[in-house]
């Protein structure tokens, strides 16, 4: 299964972006073969669509779960279509690492 | 130009069948054409007739306006009734909606999470496998029981001045007599 989390930056020891849509980095943690993947976000500076063009990015990756600080409105009913789960952290000093961490439980 | 865009309906749930089928001798001899029953019209359908909420606040749970809701009601009567007069077969697809989850809390890791296969109940939290999850229905809680209620008058935001609504006038075409602005139509939400 796969899994994505917003990162603001693109090592292990980056913590957690609060924004979904306008995040710096996505990781792309893969539970099977323990991978994980850096993907640079290129809406980042987009003027507006950020947000559905990164749940386009995310779900061509066949992401299962996404782990991030917030959601906007025009990307619940998008995910909800897409049966990806939406995981609201509040916790922006949590680190990348600590996140796979607790998914590794 | 390219028309406006729907706004999408919320849909509760999808309906447990896929459609209806008639039975008889007359079945499939003239009109074999299945009649296509939208998401948002069977919600509709269910909100005023099978829970029978008023158009206004089963317009509130869809996302959209009251005028939207009744067309969408309305639609979704003439269909059964076409289907049921000439025997055709109902289809219930498609549609522009989007099927709202539900939302849980992990007490562990404090996280929020939702449940896109709603199908299978959620036993622990996806983030650190704890037990210990709660559902969380306060929002859904305060959208059932507080609905804002129209009234059938206009009343004038400066000084208080109330009038009986005049059926088929728009209250901003009302002016208040003291202050000489127009009139707004009084709701009052019921808890």
């Amino acid at each position: 299964m796969k899994i994505a989390i917003t990162s603001t930056g693109n090592s292990h020891d980056s913590t957690l972006d609060q924004r979904f849509g306008r995040c710096n980095f996505f990781v792309v943690y893969d539970t099977e073969s323990k991978s994980t993947e850096f993907i640079p976000n290129p809406g980042l500076n987009a003027e507006e669509g950020a947000g559905p063009a990164s749940v386009q990015l995310v779900a061509s990756r066949n992401v299962n779960k996404i782990v991030s600080g917030e959601f906007g409105i025009k990307i619940k009913p998008l995910l909800d279509s897409l049966k990806i789960q939406m995981i609201v952290l509040k916790d922006s000093e949590k680190k990348i690492s600590e996140i796979i961490e607790m998914l590794n439980h | 130009m390219s028309p406006r865009l729907k706004t999408l309906r919320k849909v509760l749930n999808p309906p447990i069948i896929k459609g209806f089928k008639p039975y008889g001798p007359e079945v499939g001899k003239n009109n074999t054409e299945p009649v296509f029953f939208l998401f948002e019209e069977y919600e509709a359908l269910r909100l005023c007739d099978y829970d029978m909420f008023t158009h206004h606040q089963a317009s509130e749970f869809m996302g959209v306006s009251r005028p939207t809701f009744t067309r969408i009601y309305a639609s979704a009567r003439q269909k059964i009734a076409k289907s049921m007069v000439e025997g055709r077969q109902i289809t219930i697809e498609g549609g522009k909606v989007y099927f709202d989850s539900d939302w849980y809390k992990c007490e562990k890791c404090k996280s929020n999470f939702n449940n896109p296969e709603r199908e299978k109940p959620i036993t622990a939290c996806p983030l650190c496998g704890s037990e210990e999850v709660k559902s969380i229905e306060i929002e859904n809680a305060i959208d059932d029981k507080c609905v804002s209620e129209t009234k059938n008058i206009c009343f004038c935001p400066e000084c208080g001045f109330e009038q009986n609504h005049p059926q088929g006038v728009p209250c901003k075409m009302q002016i208040c007599p003291k202050c000489n602005i127009s009139l707004h139509r009084k709701t009052t939400v019921i808890c």
